[in-house]
């Protein structure tokens, strides 16, 4: 069962998820919706379990596709989820409907990346950050907005605000527009804020005033807060505690300090690794995972990080398509007759896409099984330290076919480590 | 800055018409590019770093207008024909932008592309060759010989921009611009992409010039860097050395304003980059300068040389006997407001 670092005694839990599930269906073609053909669906969070403590700052830190968007956006009530719950102070925001949630917004703000798409290029900047008072109708005559709005554009530092107040979105900059976005968002008093990359589209040069003005307004309104990047760097800078998110899934969670010191998952410890330095006296590092971030609507078996993962072992969860990478990582080093030589050996390479433990290559016309099953013993013997070999139980060849077997693979749950939380079998006593 | 140089910019000048008057983005850039050799250009968004690279390959917007000269071999592109200058762009002077899926044809497969990039240069390759060559620069890229019939759609970001540089690549130009070329990519594919720039180094004989925001990137796989402020090349010299020493507060505040993994306080550079219209007078970051002296509001600074290969424009490395006596006081710097930012 996924476990999670229990609250510190004292501090109240704002939010609340658990085992949190947001699919997304996939539409498929026009044919296939008339026939009612299942297009399969994309589990953009795929069970996800957290709490965030008063006055807490929480990263969800990811690549693309990993599903922090999505996980940030139901955290606010924007996307239903297919399962699990979402509790803000004792309160699931799941079954609510539009009308309930909306006395709720005054307590939950967010802040989204692109400061420009977030204001209306048509309201001057009084009007946007007084917007949600009226909305909620939460001041009495004019005079009252006035005075809120420009005690929250003294309070994001839009000084003198006389010169920002009638200004409109297209005629501020980048770094005063998501100031502008912090104001409307601080105005009703939340309690918590969801910034989703609050300043990945700033220049560098402001991108350190802003972080500086979030600090400020957490210490000054006691927020909690939610903080959505890619950017490590400024995860690090920014949270008191880090979930790293690989498709879906939380990988690790932990305290900000342990993570970066000593971070626990491969995929944590190839994300640190990659981060851009400015540092002269650094040199590159080599050891980067191999590909991308696969696709969502079907998911590497066992552990999804897996066919990139420098440490996989047997039970991460091996299958064909892993030795299809393999195979067109080899021909990328080949010359052109040896490539070709070797791809004439399979009948079909797309056969090698299938789940399961057991794969069954066919060779093309006039070839043989054995000769597939010599390549791969050739390929082993060539490099036996690929993780992948960890995960074959034998290769052999019947009914005409080069026929591959696999270690079972399990998936791996979030486990406790030292301060926090780990899904990686490379610390699960079970293996060790 | 030898004569083994393969594009040699003096003075380059661009700059665009606007209803406020001429905006120049580049204002007077000395450069050379060396074969084999990466020069990363960095500075804020606005300081005219995109304008610069594709100057550099005679490449200029509408209603914008160039001046200095940009000698390819000896050849000043700018007095070419718009014809003369097409036949070098892609065997001599490629260009990688940002975005690599608006750069494919979404409807040509892979091999379509490298088929119709060297017929039109090369009009008597055999299917064979075209073959041959572009498979063997995929490879260099990493990308499997079975997917060279696929379609673009079918490739994911990393292998996309993977792609786009064999493409920029396989007529082995003289010089590539890369602009921004892992800034919509992930953390991981980036730092596969500028493994991937780094040993360009080593198996090509391309000079690259590369353009990012990203300090940490110059840093890891540029040999020199060229530091960009309002138009102007504040600095160049050796990335490491730059980085390790910089010369002009613009590059040690920069550095500073960098929020990477070893950040322990935040700094950042108060004011925004100037509007180009009406520049500052005298040298262009004196309002944003810590270190402004009287002479940096009142003359243009000169360009010396600290150490050999390393340019600096800056008046705290003198020449001495100009900054001229009192030139040296501090400047009394009028007061930038909080919001006044990029």
């Amino acid at each position: 069962m996924p476990t999670r670092p229990e609250p510190a005694a004292g501090a109240a839990t704002v939010l609340d998820v658990a085992d949190l599930r947001v699919h997304f269906e996939l539409r498929g073609s026009f044919l296939g919706r008339l026939l009612g053909r299942d297009a399969g669906s994309v589990q953009a969070v795929d069970g996800v379990t957290l709490s965030l403590r008063h006055g807490e700052v929480l990263g969800l830190v990811g690549e693309s596709g990993s599903g922090k968007t999505t996980l940030g956006r139901a955290l606010l009530g924007l996307v239903r989820p297919t399962a699990g719950s979402v509790c803000y102070r004792g309160t699931d925001l799941a079954g609510l409907r539009q009308a309930q949630l909306r006395p709720l917004r005054q307590r939950i703000q967010m802040v989204f990346q692109d400061p420009g798409a977030a204001l209306n290029p048509a309201m001057d900047i009084e009007t946007a950050v007084g917007h949600p008072l009226r909305i909620h109708g939460l001041v009495r005559d004019r005079d009252e907005l006035r005075d809120r709005v420009h005690d929250a554009l003294r309070r994001v530092g839009l000084v003198p605000v006389e010169r920002f107040a009638s200004k409109y979105p297209a005629e501020l900059s980048g770094g005063q527009q998501q100031r502008a976005v912090l104001a409307r968002a601080i105005i009703l008093g939340p309690e918590l804020l969801v910034a989703d990359e609050p300043v990945s589209m700033l220049d560098m040069s402001v991108r350190a005033k802003i972080l500086e003005l979030m600090l400020d307004l957490r210490r000054d309104l006691d927020l909690s807060c939610v903080y959505i990047t890619h950017d490590l760097a400024t995860a690090k800078f920014f949270c008191d505690r880090v979930a790293i998110m690989y498709l879906g899934r939380i990988v690790e969670i932990g305290p900000t300090e342990r993570i970066f010191a000593d971070p626990a998952h491969p995929y944590t410890r190839a994300l640190l690794a990659a981060v851009p330095e400015p540092d002269p006296t650094r040199t590159l590092t080599r050891q980067l995972p191999r590909g991308e971030v696969p696709d969502g609507v079907d998911p590497p078996g066992g552990c999804s990080f897996h066919p990139r993962c420098p440490h996989a072992f047997a039970p991460c969860g091996w299958e064909g398509r892993d030795v299809r990478a393999l195979l067109e990582q080899r021909w990328t080093a080949l010359d052109e007759a040896d490539y070709a030589a070797e791809q004439a050996l399979f009948a079909d390479l797309a056969e090698l896409d299938v789940r399961g433990s057991r794969l069954r290559i066919r060779p093309a016309a006039s070839r043989s099984a054995e000769s597939i099953r010599a390549l791969l013993e050739q390929v082993r013997v060539g490099d036996p330290d690929e993780p992948l070999w960890r995960g074959v139980r034998q290769v052999s060849v019947a009914d005409g076919a080069c026929v591959v077997d696999f270690v079972e693979g399990v998936d791996p749950n979030l486990g406790p480590v030292d301060e926090g939380a780990v899904a990686c079998h490379l610390y699960d006593p079970a293996y060790r | 800055m030898t004569d083994e140089a393969v594009l040699r910019v003096r003075d380059l000048r661009v700059w665009y018409g606007t209803e406020r008057g001429p905006v120049r983005a580049v204002d007077g850039v000395d450069l050379a590019l060396v074969p084999g050799e990466t020069l990363g250009v960095v500075g804020e968004s606005g300081c005219g770093k995109s304008t610069l690279g594709r100057g550099l390959l005679g490449l200029l917007p509408e209603g914008a207008k160039a001046g200095g000269e940009v000698r390819f071999r000896g050849t000043d592109l700018f007095e070419l024909s718009g014809r003369a200058l097409r036949e070098l762009r892609g065997p001599e002077l490629g260009m990688i932008f940002q975005d690599p899926l608006t750069r494919l044809n979404p409807l040509w497969r892979v091999s379509e592309h490298f088929e119709e990039l060297l017929r039109t240069h090369c009009p008597d390759i055999s299917a064979e060759q075209i073959r041959h060559r572009s498979l063997a620069t995929l490879r260099r890229m990493g990308i499997p010989p079975t997917r060279y019939r696929n379609y673009p759609h079918e490739f994911s970001g990393g292998m996309r921009q993977r792609i786009m540089i064999a493409l920029g690549l396989v007529l082995n130009p003289a010089v590539l611009v890369a602009d921004e070329p892992t800034t919509s990519l992930d953390v991981l594919v980036e730092a596969q992409i500028i493994r991937l720039l780094a040993d360009l180094r080593r198996n090509f004989d391309t000079a690259l010039l590369l353009i990012t925001h990203n300090l940490g990137i110059v840093a890891e796989a540029c040999d020199r860097v060229a530091v960009m402020y309002a138009g102007h090349v504040v600095e160049t010299g050796d990335a490491r050395e730059v980085f390790a020493a910089p010369a002009h507060p613009y590059t040690r505040e920069l550095l500073r304003s960098t929020i990477s993994l070893s950040t322990t306080g935040l700094h950042y550079i108060p004011g925004a980059p100037p509007d180009l219209v009406d520049p500052p007078p005298a040298c262009r970051f004196h309002p944003r300068c810590p270190d402004a002296m009287q002479v940096c509001a009142t003359r243009d600074p000169v360009t010396v040389s600290p150490r050999p290969g390393h340019r600096v424009a800056c008046w705290l490395h003198g020449p001495a006997e100009q900054v001229g006596a009192g030139g040296d006081a501090p400047l009394v710097r009028e007061e930038i407001d909080v919001a006044d930012e990029a």
